[in-house]
């Protein structure tokens, strides 16, 4: 790995700054990609500004009907938080799968979406749950947040520093995962927030994109039943070796199914709890 | 403290080389650091077939750190010889393979993506890594075959320019008129057409060698990931070093796994070693994973077709097969023995079959050599037998297990001489398939399999048997084949004068637990305590000689050994006694431990024989040599032959097509067993490897770029914890007549019955659906193909 | 740069290139040879340490992300000596758990790390957490054993 100067700030304010005095720098938010693409050669940044001392970040709060996390809330986080597995539990189970333990004590939520890697499990769950993301400038609504494969809204010079997820009556996710790298092949979050569905499906495609005949599908009845006339278009889907275009489609509308199957099951245990 | 005590053969004593590892105490090459040690890298074609140009190394010289930085043409001016094969076969015409040479760094052409163009040394890897992004390589890049098939067609691309049909061997085996006549007489014909998938065997530890040189006495020393020390010794310092053998010093210490990958004389072993000559500096260079993956010998890749003669009750009359290997852009150490020699003679598995005939094609490709991997031919000959087997029974609507027991070897017809060379010794197939029934419980099977169909799930249950040539091997018989050296192994037997032991070994222990199974064997044999002995093994000098560990041949050769030398021990310790015990010869025995004259109660313990060896105040000085040290070099009279019968059991989610193993049931005939718990390690082992292929593994390149495409563990899928069941190993033993022991050995047998085992499986879990044969791996996206097209057909009908 | 870190509990303060790995620090700089590298993509776990009493892939984390915590390797486990072992290497030992021995210690720092949250795994479990670690030897089923019976022994010990 070649060397860089590294920068570790404590607060978000000086973690801006040195981000705008550093355009050729890199943040680290748990550096699951981040280090081994530099490892690879593939990054070679003149900085690495590294967030993990910035406390404040690491939040995880319940307001005003909505679930408050911040960006360096490690994916263990977010699985064991009580707040998350009350309010989006779906959220919470997603988070439980990615990647393997040691990536989930490492691994970071505004990391995660902030590399917007089209096989990464969160920008699903944003999209899906239409969140809010919140930067060191500014409030980017999900859907303007993703943009193409690894390829953001976001600005140079601009960071992550939290989201705004509003809770749902219902969410859940469902992943197919490479039997290889274990990152989804497909992984579909499904929700419903004040009364709309939306579905975000990852790893299909060069980056998260919503299923809309899915989501028109299941706006009219929220059941896997509602799911068998509808079918996913192939063309534009990725192709690899793991998964052809075909299979891949076919994937998106079994993982549709099951998760939401599983939201109508989290939303009943919800309630049981609710009681 | 521990009381130390005799452990007998069959004992299970836990391991004595786990502490050191449960500790973090081993010593892998790439824990080694000598001083002043400088690092290499190796830069490597990105292009599967390119005209080499020049290579302008100035800017990289000039960088920080760097030592030196070589070309192919700097061996070639040292005279730095090609890397050599250690088995020649010939064609069925009579004439030698073609071999083409193998520089360890390439000069002219490159002929497969990871072929090593340029070695860069320096004093940090870092800095190594760097200078190889400077260097400039002028590639004119030609037309790559990958497939074997694609390589025999006119007009693909010719890897080796005087090898214009890109055919190294035409080679066969058996009797084609004998098979015609079977076929001409057949009731039916079973016949399939397969592919044995590309494997990466991925020991966990990654390659890594360091070369030293010590100018003061002319003394090289390598060390490296190496199952067999010696031999690297032999064919480096030989062949391409030319380097006397009685200056060069090989060392294989801790060795992370090996499955074949690391037995093998690698360029950079030769490399490294040429290159810390150069420098009068140590040189280390450890492979990284993605590297490995483009530089370490890959396994399997067959196209095969195979057609099955049988009489109207499924009889079997004759076998015909058809294969084409892929030998990769060069051969490696054994490349050409393994679809040959360790392949057609297992065709006859553990049936009868009057007639077989086998022809090979081994061929060149742009592809990393393809060489031995765990098992090596014998897994391939079991998956074109098993598979067809079990076609011709769906064919002929013969139940799968029943048309096997019609053609089984009964176990009183062993020793059994098949029509492809080899003669089975001892077996109960039989015996093995009634047990792995009982414990598989095929019985319960149909109400599993109507549970999974609840639940919209198809249910499987696989059978194959196998039989493998193992315990590598009759030198006469291996050099009427083609090897090139001899195949016996040596063991010393070191009594210390306090009548501790020392072993010296020339096999390799690299996870299968040599040191406590040969320690069992000598404190067996030798009445001495487990603790008081220790086995020595992976360095030239101190073990005399041996051909190292592979092919399940460390107890069978290696432990035939150590047994005789033991033997000597204890003739010359008898001598001794009768000496001291004023007796004839004839009237000694030894037993536990001890030495005494026969009906007396007089005696002497193997201690005090041991301290009058050495101390020979009282000892026969004028015919007896002092000291109590034997050796023995052992060189088996057949193979062994162990085998087996092992079910599967699978589930399949026809919505995402993922196969789940469910269950797995193997029953093997390994001879006699020293350790068990060992022995239940190894079977676990193989058959998880096995079933990585079957389902998970492939080594995939782009059939245009020549590019692997499954170059790390995010694309090789590597099996994990949770991709197995608790896996049932019995064993149901017959005892080898020929080697001293009566053991057969069991390091491959769990990856040679396992692939066709669960294909079965699979196979019979879709039968519904009218499948008689899916390729290997059966993945998630393969199977769901199938279940799509299949149903599609169905309904069309 | 300098950074300060307690390894296997003794506190040191040691100078670090900014782009050296946790793994290159142990290995290459402390000579704690016991933690091993076994891929390039972060798979396969023989680089497993715990930081902060949290099981970490110390092939994917830098030196310098250590500074002010602690880091425990299979060194540390135990103080060499067969009577000394942790209940979880006495566990692999008695259960045939390893083979060539190079994955092992990532397996230990992973079982010891899983009955620290889950001190009765069942081996459904185990097999999930083993996610994280590859083995080429033992088809992984005495590793399974071994954690469950690591577990067993390490909730004995308390």
């Amino acid at each position: 790995m070649k060397s860089f100067a590294y920068l570790k700030p404590e607060t978000t304010v000086a973690a801006a700054d040195l981000f705008s005095e550093h355009n050729d720098a890199k943040i680290l938010a748990g550096g699951m990609t981040l280090l081994p693409t530099m490892k690879q050669g593939l990054a070679a940044p003149a900085a690495i500004i590294d967030l993990s001392a910035v406390a404040a970040l690491r939040e995880i709060a319940f307001e005003e009907g909505a679930l408050v996390i911040g960006a360096m809330a490690r994916h263990y986080d977010v699985a064991a938080s009580v707040l998350v597995q009350t309010h989006i539990p779906g959220l919470a189970l997603l988070a439980g799968q990615i990647g393997d333990p040691q990536v989930r004590h490492r691994g970071t939520i505004g990391g995660s979406v902030a590399n917007n890697d089209p096989a990464a499990d969160y920008p699903a769950a944003i999209l899906a749950l239409d969140a809010t993301v919140v930067t060191t400038r500014r409030t980017v609504a999900a859907a303007a947040f993703f943009v193409d494969m690894f390829e953001t809204a976001l600005e140079p010079g601009e960071i992550v520093t939290g989201f705004r997820i509003p809770v749902p009556e219902m969410a859940a996710y469902a992943k197919f995962r490479s039997p290889a790298s274990r990152y989804a092949i497909v992984g579909v979050f499904v929700a419903q927030t004040a009364g709309k569905v939306r579905v975000a499906v990852t790893g299909a495609a060069s980056s998260v994109f919503r299923a809309l005949d899915v989501e028109a599908a299941l706006q009219e009845r929220f059941d896997p039943d509602a799911l068998n006339r509808v079918s996913m278009d192939p063309s534009g889907l990725n192709s690899d070796i793991h998964a052809d275009r075909d299979y891949r489609a076919n994937l998106v509308m079994v993982m549709a199914r099951r998760a939401v199957s599983a939201a109508l099951q989290n939303a009943g245990q919800g309630a049981t709890k609710g009681q | 403290m521990k009381m130390s005590k005799v452990v007998a053969i069959g004992a299970s004593p836990k391991r004595k080389e786990d502490l050191r590892f449960v500790t973090g105490r081993g010593n892998y090459v790439a824990d080694i650091k000598r001083p002043g040690m400088v690092f290499g890298a190796f830069l490597r074609s990105p292009h599967a077939h390119a005209l080499l140009g020049a290579i302008d190394a100035t800017a990289a010289r000039a960088m920080p750190g760097v030592v030196a930085i070589y070309t192919g043409e700097d061996l070639k001016a040292d005279n730095v010889g090609g890397l050599p094969v250690g088995w020649g076969i010939h064609g069925k015409d009579g004439n030698p393979m073609k071999e083409p040479p193998h520089p360890p760094i390439a000069h002219g052409k490159v002929r497969h993506v990871g072929d090593a163009v340029a070695f860069v040394v320096a004093q940090s890897v870092e800095q190594a890594r760097s200078a190889l992004e400077a260097i400039e390589v002028q590639y004119e890049v030609l037309p790559a075959v990958v497939g074997v098939v694609e390589a025999l067609q006119a007009g693909a691309p010719t890897v080796h320019d005087e090898i214009p049909d890109n055919l190294c061997c035409d080679w066969e085996l058996g009797d084609a008129a004998a098979v015609e006549a079977a076929f001409t007489a057949a009731a039916h014909v079973a016949s399939i057409e397969l592919v044995n998938n590309r494997l990466i065997g991925n020991p966990m530890e990654p390659r890594a060698a360091i070369g030293e040189y010590d100018f003061a006495t002319g003394q090289h020393t390598l060390w490296t990931t190496s199952q067999f020390p010696h031999v690297v010794r032999f064919l480096m310092g030989e062949f391409v070093l030319h380097i006397p053998q009685h200056k060069l010093r090989v060392v294989a210490p801790d060795v992370g796994g090996g499955f074949g990958v690391k037995q093998f004389h690698y360029a950079e072993e030769a490399v490294v070693t040429w290159a810390a000559a150069k420098l009068g500096l140590p040189v280390k260079w450890v492979c990284e994973r993605s590297e490995g993956f483009i530089s370490d010998a890959h396994g399997r890749d067959h196209f095969t077709e195979a057609e099955l003669a049988l009489d109207e009750s499924g009889k079997f009359l004759g076998l015909r097969v058809r294969t084409l290997a892929n030998m990769g852009g060069y051969l490696s150490t054994f490349g050409p023995n393994i679809p040959t020699n360790l392949y057609a003679p297992l065709l006859s598995g553990v049936y009868r079959m009057p007639a077989i005939h086998c022809s090979v094609n081994v061929v060149f490709t742009n592809t990393v050599p393809v060489d031995a991997y765990r098992g090596a031919g014998r897994p391939e000959a079991t998956f074109v037998l098993e598979r067809l087997v079990d076609v011709a029974a769906i064919e002929m609507g013969i139940d799968k297990r029943a048309i096997r027991r019609r053609n089984m070897i009964p176990t009183e017809a062993y020793p059994y001489q098949t029509p492809v060379i080899v003669e089975y010794d001892s077996g109960d197939p039989l015996g093995c398939l009634d047990r792995a029934e009982k414990l598989a419980d095929v019985e319960g099977f149909e109400q599993r399999r109507l549970e999974s169909a609840r639940r919209g799930r198809y249910r499987g249950l696989g059978l194959s048997t196998y039989v493998e040539a193992c315990g590598l091997a009759p030198s006469r018989l291996a050099g009427s084949l083609g090897a090139r050296g001899g195949l016996y192994e040596s063991a010393t037997v070191r009594v210390h004068p306090t009548g501790a032991v020392t072993v010296l070994i020339g096999t390799h222990n690299h996870g299968q637990g040599h040191e406590t199974t040969f320690a069992q064997i000598v404190s067996d044999r030798l009445g001495v305590p487990f603790e008081d002995i220790d086995i020595v093994c992976g360095d030239t000098a101190k073990v005399q000689f041996g051909m190292g560990t592979y092919g399940s041949r460390s107890l069978v050769v290696g432990g035939a050994a150590l047994s005789k030398a033991a033997d000597k021990v204890i003739l010359k310790g008898r001598k001794i006694a009768a000496h001291q015990l004023e007796a004839d010869l004839g009237d000694i025995v030894f037993h536990a431990g001890e030495f005494s004259v026969a009906g007396t109660d007089r005696k002497k313990k193997f201690t005090e024989i041991a301290g009058a060896a050495y101390v020979p105040f009282d000892y026969p000085l004028e015919t007896l040599e002092p000291g109590l040290e034997e050796q023995s070099f052992y060189d088996p009279v057949n193979f062994t032959y162990p085998g087996g019968a092992h079910f599967a059991e699978v589930e399949i989610d026809p919505d995402t097509g993922t196969v789940t193993l469910e269950r797995y049931t193997a029953v093997d005939d390994v001879g006699t067993i020293i350790n068990p718990m060992i022995v239940e390690g190894q079977l676990q082992g193989g058959i998880a490897q096995g079933v990585g292929q079957a389902l998970f593994e492939h080594g995939v390149y782009d059939e245009s770029s020549g590019q692997l495409l499954s170059g790390s563990f995010m694309d090789y899928c590597m099996p994990r914890a949770d991709n197995f069941p608790s896996i049932v190993v019995a064993p149901h033993s017959t005892t080898c007549t020929h080697t001293p022991m009566g053991v057969k050995g069991c390091g491959e047998c769990g990856t040679i019955g396992s692939p066709a085992a669960v294909i079965n499986a699979v196979v019979d879990a879709l039968q519904p659906l009218g499948i008689t044969h899916v390729d290997m791996p059966a993945t998630p996206n393969r199977i769901w193909n199938i279940i799509r097209n299949s149903r599609a057909a169905l309904a069309a009908e | 740069m300098e950074i300060n870190l307690a390894i296997n509990k003794h506190p040191i303060s040691v100078s670090v290139d900014p782009a050296t790995l946790l793994v290159e620090l142990l290995r290459e700089q402390l000579s704690f040879t016991g933690t091993h590298v076994g891929c390039d993509t972060s798979q396969c776990g023989a680089c497993l340490v715990h930081f902060n009493g949290e099981s970490v892939k110390s092939c994917t984390m830098l030196a310098v992300s250590a500074d002010g915590g602690s880091v425990m390797t299979v060194e540390g486990l135990s103080v060499a000596g067969r009577a000394n072992l942790h209940p979880m290497q006495q566990a692999f030992h008695e259960n045939h758990g390893l083979q060539c021995g190079f994955c092992t210690p990532g397996m230990l720092m992973s079982a010891v790390d899983l009955v620290g949250r889950n001190p009765d795994p069942t081996e459904t479990e185990v097999r999930g957490w083993l996610e994280g670690n590859l083995c080429r030897c033992t088809g992984y089923h005495n590793i399974v054993k071994s954690v469950i019976a690591g577990a067993a022994a390490m909730r004995d010990a308390k």
